[in-house]
């Protein structure tokens, strides 16, 4: 009786010391495991890493641009704007919560009072193609700053052209 | 609202001092006479001409009874100072030629209301300038003004001005207002202010800021802190309010602007772009221009408030809108046609007619405060400032820079102010430029300036 309880001793003490012989043995392949799983963890963040879907920069991605531009003195949209609008449009398709701003832009050629009401028109082209899109013209907003705001310095045809654009600004 | 009426004009009769009190008391009190019709006649300036020569004027140092020490100095340097603003005031006016100070000589307290004539002749001067400043029981300066024809040695008028101390520039401007008003029978303008635009910063996000100063760029003072894009400001015919656009809190509108109390209130509470504003001549009303849908019209509004009544309707862009000084009609510009051309309509938005016709656009229209003649912007190649007659007749450009704009009267209607752009940098700077179009010179401010409002003359 008294032995019993020993020998259940030393057997549980084998058992154990069996036990913890084991994971030695198979420790080499746990490292390897690790190795390769950080390599799975790395692809999968790099599709993660990519823009959080309906931020500022996955519509940038996936529309291609923000920006449209126009002729001189002009709000008309060429092929070129509706093609990034369209693509505008299917972005704000897939994310229905989310309100833009479209901004309009000129170039410095224009009186300073005629160029707010010409910057308006222009981003007004943008949200009208957009809502012709199906876009709900309740989320979309637009304000004209003229030719105040330049994103080109020069005094050139080059630079007036970069001005002479509607901006469509995603909250970040 | 005390700095208004702070200051006086005196008839000199009261003239300080027994010694010359001796000489003025014939004068009599209330508004000296001219020195009489033959001077008058003989001597004036012909302002239209252009091509006439400014007329040689003295303005020696104004003496001053006793040297006394006030806030603003003591009255001998203010003597020296306040000839000095005179003679800017008119030599800038591109009409008189003020003598060298080399050519200057010293006049004595006696002599304010006896010119030595003979000591004047051999100078050349024709028009002679003298003058006093005295220091006041009550704290208060008085500037004294004489104007004397030279070759026919007499009296053309006199003028005295109480100011506070810190006033004294105001003396000197009142004092210049007399000598060019009455010389080339144009109204005064040197005695006044200007609201523009201050900038300074980058070209892709210029900080601008509202700020107030006298007409040749002297206390200068901005009022708003530049955290939001502010763009054209325009006094009320009170000077007590201004009103102008702001993008504050991404909201383009139009605001008014209490001077005095520092306050501003939105003008019209509505979800759309307002801008473009201009005062009625009476006050009550502001002119501005509004966006709804994208369609931009002009409308006008109790100033006020209340709810804005649609003057145009055309899905083009009409802007830009400004008063006759009788406010029966209103310039416009519009691209209706096409492109920018100006426009004009009865004050209740009938009877709308396009009066410019040359080539290129025109935009910015400004009525004269005379009431003959509209400034605009003419865009073709550059922009240049010019004026046209109310019908468009006469179009006539005055400048010719890379980008000159935005331009406004002088009270009396004889000069433009306006703003030029230079190319590639984008820095502005304001100038003026007369009728003539020959005198044109840069408004010196602390920066860069731009939407320049001329104020009313000061009472």
């Amino acid at each position: 009786m008294k032995m019993t309880p020993t020998l259940l001793c030393t057997a549980a003490l084998i058992a154990l010391a069996g036990c913890a012989k084991k994971p030695p043995a198979k420790l080499p392949p746990a490292p390897q495991q690790t190795t390769t799983a950080p390599e799975t963890t790395t692809t999968t963040t790099t599709e993660t890493r990519g823009p959080t879907p309906g931020s500022r920069a996955d519509f940038l991605a996936q529309a291609g641009s923000d920006t449209v531009h126009f002729a001189t003195d002009s709000s008309d949209l060429d092929s070129e704007a509706t093609a990034t609008l369209t693509k505008q449009a299917a972005w704000l398709q897939k994310f229905p919560n989310i309100r833009v701003t479209i901004e309009g832009h000129c170039d410095e050629r224009g009186t300073r009072e005629y160029n707010l009401a010409l910057g308006d028109r222009r981003a007004n082209s943008a949200k009208n193609f957009l809502i012709n899109n199906g876009i709900a013209a309740s989320r979309i907003s637009v304000i004209s700053y003229g030719k105040e705001r330049p994103v080109a310095t020069g005094s050139d045809e080059e630079s007036w052209a970069q001005n002479r654009r509607a901006v469509t600004v995603v909250p970040q | 609202m005390k700095i208004w009426h702070l200051l006086a004009s005196i008839g000199l009769a009261l003239l300080p001092g027994a010694a010359v009190a001796q000489d003025a008391a014939p004068q009599g009190p209330g508004p000296a006479p001219g020195a009489g019709p033959v001077a008058g006649q003989r001597l004036t300036v012909d302002i239209t001409g252009g091509i006439s020569q400014p007329m040689p004027i003295a303005i020696p140092v104004m003496p001053t009874p006793s040297a006394l020490n006030t806030p603003a100095g003591s009255t001998d340097a203010l003597g020296a100072q306040v000839s000095e603003v005179i003679t800017n005031d008119l030599k800038n006016s591109g009409l008189f030629s003020p003598l060298p100070k080399g050519q200057l000589k010293p006049v004595s307290f006696p002599q304010v209301s006896a010119p030595d004539y003979p000591a004047w002749l051999p100078t050349g001067a024709q028009a002679l300038v003298q003058g006093f400043v005295q220091a006041n029981g009550d704290g208060t300066l008085t500037v004294g003004c004489y104007l004397y024809d030279v070759f026919a040695k007499s009296e053309m008028v006199r003028q005295g001005f109480v100011v506070k101390p810190a006033d004294w520039r105001r003396g000197a401007h009142k004092c210049a207002d007399i000598v060019y008003s009455r010389l080339t029978g144009e109204g005064p303008y040197f005695d006044s202010q200007v609201i523009y635009v201050s900038e300074t910063g980058p070209k892709r996000n210029r900080t601008k800021r509202l700020a107030i100063m006298d007409q040749d760029g002297a206390n200068h003072r901005f009022i708003t802190n530049g955290q939001s894009l502010v763009l054209t400001p325009r006094f009320a015919p009170s000077r007590q309010t201004v009103v102008f656009m702001s993008f504050e809190n991404d909201q383009p509108r139009v605001y008014v602007y209490d001077v005095g109390s520092g306050r501003k209130r939105l003008v019209v509470d509505r979800p759309y772009t307002t801008f473009a504003p201009r005062f009625s001549p009476d006050g009550r009303s502001i002119l501005f221009s509004m966006i709804v849908n994208g369609n931009c019209d002009i409308y006008r509004v109790s100033a006020s408030g209340g709810t804005p009544v649609r003057l145009t309707a055309s899905p083009g862009i009409d802007t830009g809108g400004s008063y006759s000084p009788d406010g029966s009609k209103i310039v416009f510009e519009s691209d209706r046609s096409g492109t920018q051309q100006l426009y004009v309509m009865n004050a209740d938005g009938s009877g709308q007619h396009r009066i410019s016709f040359g080539g290129g656009r025109f935009a910015t229209p400004v009525w004269s405060p005379r009431g003959d003649l509209i400034a605009y912007t003419h865009l073709g190649g550059g922009f240049s400032v010019g004026v046209m007659g109310i019908d468009g007749s006469g179009a006539k450009d005055l400048t010719h820079g890379w980008q000159d704009e935005g331009p406004t009267w002088s009270p009396n209607g004889r000069v433009l102010m306006f703003f030029r752009t230079g190319k590639g940098s984008g820095k502005a700077d304001l100038y003026s430029v007369d009728l003539t179009g020959v005198n044109e010179r840069p408004i010196p401010t602390p920066l860069d300036g731009s939407d320049p409002a001329w104020g009313p003359l000061l009472p």
